[in-house]
């Protein structure tokens, strides 16, 4: 427990609540989080003992209610859990976002009560994590465009299909999927199940080997006549595309949240390298190109977050937030990447050397640029929310 | 059958790691413009009344009482989110404008008024700011009771007595101290607990109630500045260090250790 009261703990206008959780994810990042971020990366080892220890300080269902063994905090304070984790190690954050936004947030959403106690309570109180399964081989971007079909026969959904590139996937015990429970009827023929690892039927495929993002797991889903009970379906059927989308937009600004972690962390570490890198008979942060690139890296991340926690903030008050959502994530991606690309040149050679933790911050932003959405597919959403006024 | 109360005193201080010279002015270290942290030795305090909590058994609390400005009430309520039970904070600006002889009567008149039937209080050994070491000490004295500094460890033998472990420049010394009694903590070889969301969440609906020298039944004449021993004047940096000389023994070992002599006859350390 450090007890630290920041300065500037003002400037955000966070409330005490959220003040208090982000020091505490600060403090649980510091001295847990960040000393295994290199060595998780390397090994492509999900660290499974980071995810126990965040269950026992309550932190897997953060915006969750505690009525289902979440935290009852609310969506900004979560964003914030996730931009504190990201900037010590965006791998850890990144399979946190999923358990927490793409699979406790559904089910608490849409789930019915019994659903609710059998599965949000266990992914909400940490006890598994959970896996959300949208993309397929053939329907990334064009998630309408699924595949894999479940058909009632009985009191039973029978599915056959695959989900790929599945944060979580060979780790959690609970999963939320898409599938087509009706043929021809376009994105109004997809449904939402939830179920278990152990679901006859239901296997894990191979995983490829990632850029960034290492220490995360991710794997593909495999439905060979799995057999789901009808009582699984969450929702409506028909409902699942919207569902999954309108979890994209919650979803969009923990990614938001996950990039400026990013270039915050990616920041830190060239400001204290620049001040302690001599050149020339002076540190490097005495010469103007790199006070520059300093001054861009802070302003750009600020930007960001401004825009991620104005984002968190709409969806607190109830008010639409899906253009801010994906401003948010986009604007915050794009940061990202330039500030760990500044981060490695303000490094020089070392940057460009697996001492130094810069290249992974690289590495890890690519995703930001990707996952829940492209950048294009941000633009394309962003563009019809003004085209339509 | 009363709870087994133990009673925690932590203090908001400048972090003086982050503090840059040209705040080192005036009378005293700045309130404002710096990272306000809780007294890392208070931090051992606390964690140390929680682990006696522990052992104590399910009837035991833990009560944290802060004197400081009203902006101590965040820092308190973590307190709280760490696993403390109640806490107060005594906050008028007369109680500032004390030494810690004032601040010893205030702490010792608000432990008997809110927890009266308190068997333990803990402190850190020395705060970042003042760092007189004193007001553990004074408070003890003036409830009569039993009092160990500088201790790194405290184990509950029963209800009526502590066993606790100091450390001096002779080593470790282990004593049993009747209660009620006051220990004042170092830094323990003890992990400091990570506050969890529960905790955080419950800080946070708690209010934590501010308390004037009225509300605590304190002689007005005793408070504050009226009853201060000690006034600090002036408060400047630290010289920088200068770097020493290197000797070179291995040549000629006499004439370098002449020459040492010399040099520390020089500057006075001979
Ligand atoms: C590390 C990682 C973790 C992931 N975790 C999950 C997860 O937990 N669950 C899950 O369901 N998915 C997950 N994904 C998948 C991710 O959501 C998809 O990769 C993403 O939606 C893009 O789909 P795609 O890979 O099929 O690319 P494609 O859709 O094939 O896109 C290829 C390129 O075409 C562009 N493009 C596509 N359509 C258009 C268009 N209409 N206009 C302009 N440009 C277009 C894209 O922007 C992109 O540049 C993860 C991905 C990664 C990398």
């Amino acid at each position: 427990m450090t007890l630290t009261i920041d300065v500037a703990r003002d400037k955000w206008g966070l409330t005490e609540e959220q003040r208090m959780i982000r020091d505490m994810v600060r403090d649980f990042a510091v001295s847990k989080v960040e000393p295994r971020a290199s060595e998780i990366d390397k090994n492509c080892r999900f660290p499974v003992e980071t995810f126990e220890e965040m269950a026992e300080l309550g932190l897997m269902g953060l915006p969750i209610s505690d009525a289902y063994g979440g935290g009852g905090a609310d969506y900004l304070s979560y964003a914030i859990a996730v931009e504190e984790l990201a900037r010590v190690c965006a791998s850890t954050a990144l399979s946190f976002a999923a358990h927490t936004s793409l699979v406790c947030l559904p089910l608490s959403m849409f789930a019915n009560e019994a659903q609710k106690q059998k599965y949000l309570s266990r992914v909400a109180s940490g006890q598994c994590l959970g896996a959300y399964g949208l993309t397929e081989p053939n329907a990334g971007s064009d998630a309408g465009g699924t595949q894999t079909t479940a058909v009632r026969q009985g009191d039973h959904y029978i599915l056959n299909g695959a989900k790929i590139f599945i944060t979580n996937a060979n780790y959690a015990d609970v999963f939320i999927a898409t599938a087509l429970t009706e043929k021809g009827a376009g994105t109004k023929g997809i449904s939402a199940f939830v179920f278990e690892k152990n679901t006859p039927g239901f296997s894990l495929g191979a995983k490829d080997e990632k850029l960034g993002m290492r220490g995360s797991d991710w794997g593909t889903l495999q439905f060979d006549n799995a057999v789901i009970p009808a009582e699984n379906l969450v929702g409506e059927e028909g409902q699942g595309f919207k569902y999954f989308m309108q979890t994209l937009d919650s979803g969009r600004i923990s990614i938001g949240a996950l990039g400026v972690g990013i270039a915050q962390g990616a920041l830190d570490k060239a400001l204290q390298y620049a001040q302690e890198r001599k050149q020339f008979g002076k540190a490097i942060s005495e010469f103007q190109a790199i006070q520059f690139m300093l001054a861009d890296m802070a302003m750009e991340t600020e930007a960001a977050r401004h825009l991620v926690y104005n984002a968190a903030r709409l969806k607190i008050a109830g008010q639409p937030f899906g253009k801010e959502a994906s401003m948010a994530k986009l604007f915050a991606s794009e940061v990202a990447m330039k500030a760990s690309s500044l981060a490695i040149q303000i490094h020089g050679g070392y940057g460009y050397t697996k001492d130094f933790p810069v290249e992974r911050y690289y590495r890890d932003a690519k995703l930001c640029e990707i996952g829940e959405g492209t950048s294009e597919i941000q633009r394309m959403v962003i563009a019809r929310h003004i085209l339509k006024g | 059958m009363s709870p087994f109360n133990i009673v925690v005193f932590v203090k908001q201080v400048p972090d003086n790691t982050k503090l840059k010279p040209e705040q080192l002015t005036g009378n005293s270290l700045p309130k404002e413009g710096v990272d306000m942290i809780v007294n890392p030795f208070d931090e051992y305090a606390l964690e140390t009344a929680l682990r006696l909590k522990e052992a104590a058994g399910a009837e035991a609390q833990v009560t944290v009482i802060s004197l400081g400005a009203a902006s101590a009430k965040e820092i308190v309520k973590k307190t709280i989110a760490a696993g403390a039970d109640a806490a107060y904070l005594l906050s008028d600006p007369v109680f500032l404008s004390g030494d810690s002889t004032s601040v010893a009567y205030a702490l010792s008149g608000a432990l008997k008024q809110l927890v009266p039937d308190a068997k333990i209080a803990v402190f850190g050994t020395l705060s970042l700011d003042a760092s007189d070491g004193q007001t553990g000490p004074k408070v003890a004295e003036l409830l009569d009771w039993a009092s160990l500094t500088t201790c790194k460890n405290a184990e509950i033998v029963d209800l009526e007595t502590l066993n606790v472990w100091r450390e001096t420049e002779r080593g470790i010394e282990q004593y049993t101290m009747a209660l009620p009694g006051v220990i004042c903590m170092m830094k323990c070889d003890y992990e400091l607990r990570t506050a969890n969301i529960k905790g955080v969440m419950k800080a946070n609906k708690t209010e934590i109630p501010l308390k004037t020298p009225a509300e605590l039944a304190l002689e007005p004449a005793l408070v504050g500045a009226a009853v201060a021993t000690s006034q600090s004047e002036n408060v400047w940096p630290r010289p920088a260090k200068t770097a020493g000389i290197k000797v070179d023994g291995s040549a000629d070992a006499k004439a370098a250790v002449d020459k040492l002599i010399a040099y520390l006859r020089e500057n006075k350390v001979l």
